[in-house]
């Protein structure tokens, strides 16, 4: 054998430099495959919904029918298009504050032996799947919010002039626009938590070290030292979590309520773009304006990802730069 | 040595329950897909099929329109849809339709101190009660009809179904042809812009929904209300008698139904006869009427098993709460079949 290898010393060389270019060659080829599935499925998409685009014009924006009816068959995206930017963010609102809590929590203040099990636990509910949040939801979930946050918060802010119509419901199933925002944020708060604890925990000890000898509080130290070293991270883990509410789809359906109407309360039902077109697309015929219509809200969708990816990048551009 | 004999020892096993049953060879697979709602009974004909005349049903409930776009595309040997198709779309896409059973849809409610079937609802209060006209339980004009029991003074809270499907589309079908203002407002299809209340997904939600909610009112198959111990209410049919969801009353609607229709597509949806239940409909199924030569099998075994279906499954049918098609449906059905033919143009059912 180490015969061989010697002799094939110099021809080694040259395969080593095909074997090279067959490397760069094939990531070459599987960058560029992502870009193609990338393009190939918008255009699928976007190719799939011209039909309803074509039927209905602009007006599929901002339209709230949604009446499959033969004969008069109408479609707007309105109504899914609210429930999903609106679920979304009132997910991250409540998640970011608890993931926040979390990480500093683990990085800072937690006894080391309580780091790793609760840790571990965070990471566990981010491999629970979606479908058991939706029946944990359905089940445990909405029957709390029905019975004690809708019935409280109703009672006690409802009457408060220009905003108490958030609170004010005349739907007393629990299944809500609230309840949908609550299943997210559960199910966000494991991946923004567990980024915002790996990048807490890679700040240098020297900072954190030298602001402690100034005098620096704990809190001092967090907000003055390890969130701006931390922050591309951090914007980073909350639109993965931002990202991940606006798709979501099987434990959304379970709680939201999946009614097309524009909701004026939080406890109103309402729907997602990702939970109309699962609800609706087995019974819809190849070819039909439905069919076309639901694609057309994928399209939306995706554009809608798009733009939140956009914009944290122009935020983290523009707070770099300053 | 050791790892082939372990192969072997696997390769045994695996095929064990395969050499245990009677005439493998002889068994014709048949892939069918559609409707969610005659699922069990299929389900349950395919396994004793599977024995009788060794036909090896694999049926996927994916839905009515994921049943009618496969067997347009010819990927399965037959469709299932829970709504008829209308003439001209059988023959754009050459499809012979005929009924299997029946189902209804009952109304199931969640008022507390109100027994199973006791409430009594005259399609007027139904109409309203999803339109959103009827806000409270104790409205007088609820109260008119049910003198006798005390209702309580909570919010309506309708419940429907979130996934298109063929109940909603029955449901719907009934309410438009009972409410004018139902039939110009959202109308009857698998899925429909409803005026109020909250969507489920299913059956299971529907009944869970309705469950968990005081003053709730939804509709569900009746074999799914049955099964469960779901509290259902009396209706007011069109001969203006109040009937109770019970098979007696679904009977007197096959009977009362025009199975002459063109392509079997009977409308049982609130028929005369003082006993009939209002809603109640049929589920088809879809064959090509010019299969490709690798499909003849197929079809063929689709109309034995359908065949056999009708004369030895009315039972099990019954125990699952589906409805049976009356005998004279059924020779109508097989008379129906010489329409589907090989590419020689021999009809393929002999029998």
């Amino acid at each position: 054998m180490s015969h061989a290898t010697t002799l094939a010393a110099p021809a080694r060389r040259r395969a080593g430099d095909g074997g090279d270019r067959l490397f760069a060659g094939l990531c070459l080829g599987a960058g560029i495959l992502v870009l193609l599935l990338l393009g190939a499925i918008i255009l699928t998409l976007f190719l799939g919904g011209l039909p309803a685009f074509r039927a209905f014009g602009a007006e599929f924006l901002w339209s709230t029918a949604w009446s499959p009816v033969e004969g008069r068959e109408k479609y707007g995206a309105l109504v899914p298009i609210f429930g999903t930017v609106v679920s979304a963010v009132l997910a991250i609102l409540v998640a970011v504050p608890l993931a926040f809590g979390v990480a500093f929590f683990l990085t800072e203040l937690a006894p080391p032996w309580l780091r790793r099990p609760v840790g571990t636990a965070i990471e566990l509910l981010a491999a629970i799947p979606s479908i058991i949040y939706g029946m944990w939801g359905l089940f445990v979930l909405v029957p709390l919010v029905q019975q004690y946050i809708q019935l409280t918060l109703g009672d006690a802010l409802g009457a408060i002039p220009l905003v108490g119509f958030l609170f004010a419901s005349n739907s007393f199933a629990g299944t809500s626009l609230f309840s949908a925002a609550l299943v997210l944020a559960i199910m966000i708060l494991p991946f923004i938590a567990a980024t915002m604890r790996d990048v807490f925990g890679q700040v240098p000890a020297v900072y954190k070290e030298s602001a402690y000898g100034l005098g620096c509080t704990r809190w001092e130290v967090m907000r003055g030292v390890v969130l701006p070293y931390t922050r591309v991270s951090v914007v980073g883990g909350i639109m993965l979590g931002l990202g991940r509410a606006l798709g979501e789809t099987m434990a959304v359906t379970f709680v939201i309520g999946n009614a097309n109407r524009l909701p004026t309360s939080l406890f109103d039902p309402s729907t997602t773009i990702a939970s109309i077109v699962a609800m609706e697309f087995p019974e819809s015929l190849m070819g039909s304006l439905k069919q076309s219509s639901l694609l057309a809200l994928g399209f939306l969708l995706f554009v809608i990802s798009f733009i939140v990816l956009a914009i944290s990048r122009l935020l983290l551009r523009s707070r770099l730069k300053g | 040595m050791q790892r082939r004999n372990l192969l072997i020892a696997t390769g045994i096993a695996a095929t064990a329950p395969l050499l245990g049953r009677p005439a493998l060879a002889e068994q014709t697979p048949i892939t069918g897909a559609g409707a969610s709602f005659p699922r069990p009974v299929y389900e349950r004909w395919g396994q004793a099929a599977r024995e009788a005349i060794g036909v090896q049903l694999n049926y996927q409930s994916i839905g009515s329109g994921g049943g009618i776009n496969q067997i347009t595309n010819r990927t399965v040997d037959f469709g299932a849809s829970d709504a008829p198709l209308a003439a001209a779309q059988l023959a754009e896409r050459h499809l012979l339709q005929f009924p299997t059973v029946m189902g209804s849809v009952v109304l199931i409610v969640n008022l507390p101190g109100v027994a199973d079937n006791a409430l009594r609802l005259t399609p007027e209060l139904v109409a309203d009660l999803f339109l959103g006209k009827l806000t409270r339980w104790n409205d007088p004009r609820i109260a008119e009809q049910n003198k006798e029991l005390k209702l309580p003074n909570l919010p309506v809270a309708p419940v429907y179904r979130a996934d298109a499907s063929g109940t909603t589309f029955v449901f719907t079908s009934y309410l438009a042809r009972v409410s004018e203002a139902w039939k110009s407002g959202p109308g009857a299809a698998t899925s429909v812009q409803w005026p109020g209340g909250q969507g489920a997904r299913g059956n299971e939600g529907v009944a869970n929904t309705v469950r968990q909610t005081p003053g709730g009112i939804g509709y569900t198959e009746n074999a799914y209300a049955t099964v469960n111990r779901l509290v259902t209410t009396q209706l007011r049919n069109k001969a203006g008698q109040f009937v109770k969801p019970e098979m007696p009353n679904f009977l007197a609607a096959a009977k009362a139904a025009n199975w002459n229709a063109p392509n079997f597509a009977a409308d049982l949806i609130d028929l005369d006869g003082p006993e009939t239940w209002p809603i109640v409909s049929p589920t088809f199924i879809l064959l090509p009427v010019n299969p490709t030569p690798d499909r003849l099998a197929g079809s063929l075994a689709t109309m034995k098993f359908f065949d056999w279906a009708y004369k030895n499954g009315a039972e099990a049918a019954r125990r699952l709460e589906y409805i049976p098609l009356p005998d004279a449906v059924h020779a109508a059905i097989r008379s129906a079949w010489a329409a589907v033919k090989s590419p020689d143009g021999k009809a393929i059912w002999t029998a």
